[in-house]
């Protein structure tokens, strides 16, 4: 149906001329669905984008041929290219809310479709809008049809894109990481519906997305790319149990999966020996009650509704939820970023809650909690270079100076895995990975007790998560540090934390050992939360070593309670 | 039962915030026409007033009490409609800016009317055309036109269209001494000789018009065509954008129905801005032209200390200003529905 | 994608270094500059070096058109109309930056106020601007200049004032989004102050966009001042003011001597274009970004 052969797609920057895509060669057959796996900067992206010939001001294709059923994609005329366009081959996009005009309603968004293609005329385009909003399973389409983006939820908006892309009855869809961004439950709705969608229409279909195990359990055939360039192709079991090229193999090491541990995430050569860490049962910091009520436009806004938990010293709890349970807000409050309405959190014996937010800076205990960010990009301030901002907490905190400062920071660079020569660089000029490990070490500047990560890989590429994950758990065993470890990837839970908590709508639900609560879960939720995680086909050498990494955990937990 | 109107809710917010404004405006007006030289009850009583009879004077109008008590009894004047008496002309403060308002009006409205018709396609042609002659012109003349002082290319074109190519009128005007004004209906000339039927009094009214319009029409032409090129460029790089082309749209609905739509809402804003200063420039360019309007009644009464009349003037403009905004506020909640929402 | 950027990057340029880059990279901007070299320079030593007093009239050499002698004419009392020009450059940029620096100052400090704790300090400070701003600025400055008195610190004041607002809402609205975002966060754990963070962190972040609104204000201060000026509220005669010299000029337009006017007038929109081309320049050289 579709057929792409050594297609290449530059683009022109300021600096000169990027090749995004260098020579990509695939097919997509009838009532299949491709996946596109990569990492940012693979050009997964831009070859759909080319194929649509909606590729951005710079871009042109630059050698290639796009066949579609006999179509010549590359030169086709505009006026034809936009008749197929939403007709044959349609699209979706990420972040659903930002991709629907936010003033006009969400029904005549469909209807302007539907009237550019034909397929309904001005008296009968409502009528047939809302059967195209029922076709993506929207309850009370009619009323729907009336409300603006703001006013859904993002997976209503993902339908609703949906909806405009399926209403002329395409027979390709490409959705180009429809599902970042969203909720694990949401996103498994969404992928469902999308995959259920194709299959009842018998059309085709291209996912493009990073997350090797989404792939893997949605798509008939993958292609992996890196580079601008296909380093495999062939089925998703067979590319997770067996795969062929150096790169594939990384990111199906680097995919937090069930029955892994930190170490396997890493390439085979770089493994060293994981190190023995022992929580002890001497709290560090308890959690009593704690609540946290905001005044919001409509009423009082209840994040956080008494909460109690405790972290042992060197222990890693992990605090679990999807966006909106409370856990950013706990998070927060733990780091005294913000006051509880009412609650203790007794820190090594006192109540810091007691101690207002505003004036937490001066207080001595300031050093001892500290925040990795999620997003290592907005941590740093844009104007100050990386040493100036590992300086910082050394100066202010540290009331280190001159010789002893530079001595420091060299000391933590070198912790981080971060090069010497990236010191004086801005923001800007480092990558994500980089940015990572100065936010890391900024943290752990002042050899602090009690750490919190707020979702610290949640922005990273899979490999990259990879190396700071490990990076993180032997920080932990080195300094002896705790952790609270705020995700919403189960996964990457599991393999870091000893104890986990879950959280929805502002209270905890569930919570105990790791490997209990992930593998026999007691609450609904729980459960339902796992259900939606992405299932990798496993691998072959790893369901042999499923039962024995099962069987260490237990018998480690068993040493511990002793 | 109001927060299930959340559109009303804002409405009314918005009303009410302008009350704190207005009175703002009242006091600050006061104050400053208090604080201008030259004593006004030496001038109302006369040259040969001696003394004892300026004192007269002076307690006549109110001169002699507090300055709290003198602004309670301007308020109280204030909500008859009463802004004092003019000095120079002898009549009501508010019949001198009833009588010369319409002359202002029509100049500005031109202005902004003529400055929208052409800076908004050229902003629109310039961000859909990017590195193009229509964009370095757009570029130019915003440029250029931030650049301009209102008085300075009002004279520049009378200099260049009465005096070396004489195709404009004199500049003594709205309309030459051989015309009879039309006959007041709205004291817009235009549209009154129009309604009369008089197109050669149309004519003359037109012709004194263009150049002063044209003045004012170059100096706000610059933030409009700006903001409108800087809004669609925005829009264009949407997300929105991008699904509206991946689902086949025609260019027409994409620019049209998606992206200068959704520019409005800047544009909109600016024109409360742009407005402002058209208010202000319209002094300027009222003096250039000899335009009877209340810029010039404004000019007039400061040089001889008209007190009533400045404050008048301040007061009237700042009112119509703050009118004016409202009004684009509550247009900009018909265009942007997610306004009362909070929500972005 | 790999982890590693190149590390051999040529040393990290200095802020010489940076300057130089923006203004080669940027040839509108190199223009930009020289101009604004010129105009300084003429502030600077333009009284010293002109030919002939600028106060000086010769009424039997009155309404000279330019000539060699009097490279832009001579006005209707004798006086060297170029000589004035150049003069006057001295006067109408002090105005302009002495009223933007206070403006800048202390629409910086409310606007940080009012944009990092919110609550009455916004609420009040918002009252206030928006009733500054109810006038039409122009119309605003006539008033205070009026009742204040025709001298040229009433004519800066007056300026500083309507340009207030512009300086306190952009920074109030730059500072509300630097507020809570996550290098903010940091810098309030690793032990500063709230005054610290808003003074060190916040604000030279929002300096880029303000340089634009400053060489902008600049520009428009002249503008206004000459403004005032040609309606006879500012400068008085016979003090060489851009203003001034084209109101006077622009009773002699009609009869066809143009140069009483159009030098000044020119000269003027010269000074306040140099300052609209400055902004985007000030700009790059303050935002770390542009540094490659």
């Amino acid at each position: 149906m579709l057929s792409v052969k050594d297609l290449s797609v530059m683009f022109q920057t300021r600096r000169g001329a990027v090749d995004a895509v260098r020579g990509v060669s695939f097919d997509v057959a009838k009532g299949e669905i491709l996946g596109i796996v990569g990492e940012s900067g693979s050009g997964k992206s831009v070859t759909s984008y080319a194929l649509m010939r909606i590729l951005d001001a710079g871009g042109t294709i630059k050698a290639g041929e796009v066949d579609y059923s006999g179509i010549d994609l590359k030169r086709a005329a505009e006026r034809d290219m936009r008749d197929i366009r939403g007709r044959e081959i349609s699209m979706i996009f990420q972040n659903p809310r930002a991709a629907l005009n936010p003033i006009r309603k969400v029904g005549h968004q469909i209807e302007d479709v539907l009237r550019q293609h034909v397929r309904a005329t001005r008296f009968d385009a409502r009528a047939k809008a809302i059967a195209a909003m029922e076709s993506v399973k929207i309850k009370d389409a009619e009323e729907r049809y009336n409300a603006y983006p703001f006013e859904l939820s993002g997976g209503m908006c993902q339908r609703i894109v949906c909806a405009i892309a399926l209403a002329c009855d395409p027979r390709l869809l490409i959705a180009d990481e429809p599902t970042t961004g969203l909720d694990i439950t949401t996103q498994k709705a969404v992928m469902d519906l999308v995959r259920d969608l194709i299959r009842a229409r018998e059309m085709s279909s291209i996912l493009i997305t990073h997350d090797l195990g989404l792939a893997a359990q949605y798509c008939d055939r993958l292609i992996v790319m890196k580079d601008g360039l296909i380093v495999e192709q062939g089925d998703p079991v067979q590319i997770f149990s067996r795969p062929e090229h150096p790169y594939s193999r990384k990111l199906v090491d680097a995919t937090p999966r069930a029955g892994a541990s930190v170490r396997d995430l890493l390439p085979a050569e770089s493994r060293a020996p994981e190190p023995q860490i022992f929580a002890s049962d001497k709290p560090l910091v308890e959690v009593r009650d704690l609540v946290k009520t905001y005044a919001g436009k409509s009423g009082p806004v209840h994040a956080v509704k008494g909460i109690s938990f405790t972290v042992n010293q060197g222990q890693c709890v992990g605090l679990v939820g999807e966006s909106g349970c409370g856990k950013s807000t706990t998070a927060e409050m733990l780091v005294r970023l913000m006051d509880a309405t009412s609650g203790q959190i007794i820190f090594d014996g006192d109540d810091i809650a007691k101690t207002p937010a505003r004036g937490f800076a001066r207080d001595p205990r300031r050093a001892d909690i500290q925040m990795v960010f999620q997003d290592a990009t907005d941590s740093l301030n844009p104007r100050h270079t990386a040493r100036q901002a590992i300086a910082e907490p050394l100066r202010r905190l540290g009331k280190m100076r001159g010789a002893a400062l530079a001595v420091r920071i060299e000391e933590l660079v070198g912790l981080v895995g971060l090069p010497l020569s990236l010191l004086d660089r801005f923001p800007h000029q480092l990558s994500g990975g980089q940015k990572a490990r100065v936010g890391i070490a900024c943290a752990v500047a002042l050899d602090p007790k009690f750490l919190i990560l707020d979702e610290p890989t949640a922005a990273l590429d899979v490999s990259i998560q990879a190396v700071v994950l490990n990076l993180l758990v032997d920080l932990r065993a080195k300094l002896g540090l705790s952790y609270l470890f705020v995700s919403h990837d189960l996964h990457v839970v599991r393999l870091l934390c000893d104890h986990v908590i879950v959280m929805k709508d502002g209270q905890i639900v569930e919570e105990g050992p790791a490997h209990q609560v992930m593998s026999h879960p007691q609450n609904p939720y729980t459960k339902s939360l796992l259900a939606a995680a992405p299932k990798p086909p496993e691998r072959a050498a790893a369901l042999d070593q499923l039962e024995i990494t099962d069987a260490q955990h237990s018998a480690l937990h068993d040493k511990r309670a002793s | 039962m109001l927060t299930s109107f959340p559109r009303l809710r804002a409405i009314l917010l918005r009303l009410a915030q302008a009350i704190p404004v207005v009175i703002g405006v009242v006091v600050i007006s006061f104050l400053l026409t208090r604080a201008l030289p030259g004593d006004p009850a030496v001038y109302f009583a006369g040259v040969a007033a001696d003394e004892a009879s300026i004192e007269e004077t002076r307690v006549a109008m109110g001169l002699d009490k507090s300055l709290p008590v003198q602004f309670v009894r301007y308020v109280g004047d204030l909500l008859q409609g009463d802004l004092g008496q003019s000095l120079s002309s002898g009549r009501p403060v508010a019949t001198d800016l009833a009588n010369r308002l319409p002359a202002s009006l029509e100049l500005t409205l031109t202005a902004l009317i003529l400055a929208v018709v052409i800076a908004v396609p050229l902003g629109i042609l310039a961000a859909t055309r990017p590195g193009t002659w229509v964009d370095h012109l757009c570029r130019v003349v915003v440029t250029a036109g931030v650049s301009l002082p209102t008085f300075f290319t009002g004279i520049l074109l009378i200099y260049i269209f009465y005096y070396l190519m004489g195709i404009a009128p004199s500049p003594l005007g709205r309309l030459d001494f051989i015309y009879l004004s039309p006959d007041h209906v709205t004291g817009f000339y235009l549209i009154d000789a129009a309604l009369m039927g008089d197109w050669e009094t149309w004519r003359g009214a037109a012709k004194q018009l263009v150049l002063p319009a044209a003045t004012l029409a170059l100096f706000t032409l610059a933030p409009i065509a700006r903001m409108t090129r800087a809004a669609m460029l925005t829009a264009l790089s949407s997300d929105y954008i991008r699904t509206a082309k991946a689902a086949g749209l025609s260019n027409g609905t994409v620019l049209y129905r998606y992206a200068f739509r959704n520019s409005l809402l800047p544009v909109v804003t600016t024109l409360g801005m742009v407005f402002s200063f058209a208010l202000g420039a319209n002094v300027l360019v009222e003096k250039v032209f000899a335009w009877p309007g209340i810029g010039s009644y404004a000019v007039e009464a400061l040089v001889v200390s008209d007190y009533a009349a400045v404050q008048g003037f301040v007061l009237a403009m700042a009112l119509l200003f703050v009118a004016l905004n409202l009004v684009i506020d509550l247009l900009y909640t018909t265009i942007d529905p997610r306004i009362g929402f909070g929500a972005q | 994608m790999s982890d590693t950027t190149s590390t051999d990057l040529p040393r990290q340029e200095g802020t010489l270094d940076h300057v130089l880059y923006v203004l080669r990279a940027n040839p509108v901007t190199l223009i930009a500059f020289g101009m604004f070299a010129f105009l300084i320079l003429s502030a600077l030593f333009g009284p010293a070096l002109v030919p002939y007093d600028p106060l000086a009239t010769n009424a039997s050499n009155a309404l000279q058109p330019p000539s060699w002698a009097h490279w832009f004419g001579t006005d209707q009392i004798g006086r060297d109309v170029f000589s004035r020009v150049i003069v006057a450059t001295r006067l109408d940029l002090t105005i302009s930056v002495a009223a933007v620096a206070i403006s800048f100052v202390v629409g910086s400090v409310l606007g940080c106020i009012a944009g990092y704790w919110g609550g009455w300090p916004d609420i009040i400070l918002n009252r206030f601007l928006d009733t500054i701003m109810a006038f039409p600025l122009f119309v605003l400055a006539m008033g205070i200049v009026a009742a204040l008195g025709n001298t040229v610190e009433n004519i800066i004041y007056a300026t500083a004032i309507i340009n207030m607002p512009f300086y306190a809402r952009l920074v109030r609205s730059e500072v509300n989004i630097r507020r809570d975002a996550g290098f903010v966060r940091a810098a309030k754990l690793a032990g500063n102050s709230d005054i610290r963070v808003l003074a060190t962190q916040i604000f030279p972040n929002a300096l880029p966009p303000m340089m634009v609104q400053v060489s902008l204000n600049l520009g428009w201060a002249i503008l206004n001042a000459a403004g005032l000026s040609f309606i006879g509220l500012g400068v008085s005669p016979p003090t060489a003011e851009w203003g001034i010299m084209v109101a006077e000029g622009a009773n002699f337009i009609v009869s066809g001597e143009w140069w009483l006017a159009v030098f000044p007038g020119l000269w003027l929109m010269f000074a306040v274009f140099t300052f609209n081309l400055l902004g985007d320049g000030l700009r790059d050289i303050v935002d770390p970004r542009k540094r490659t």
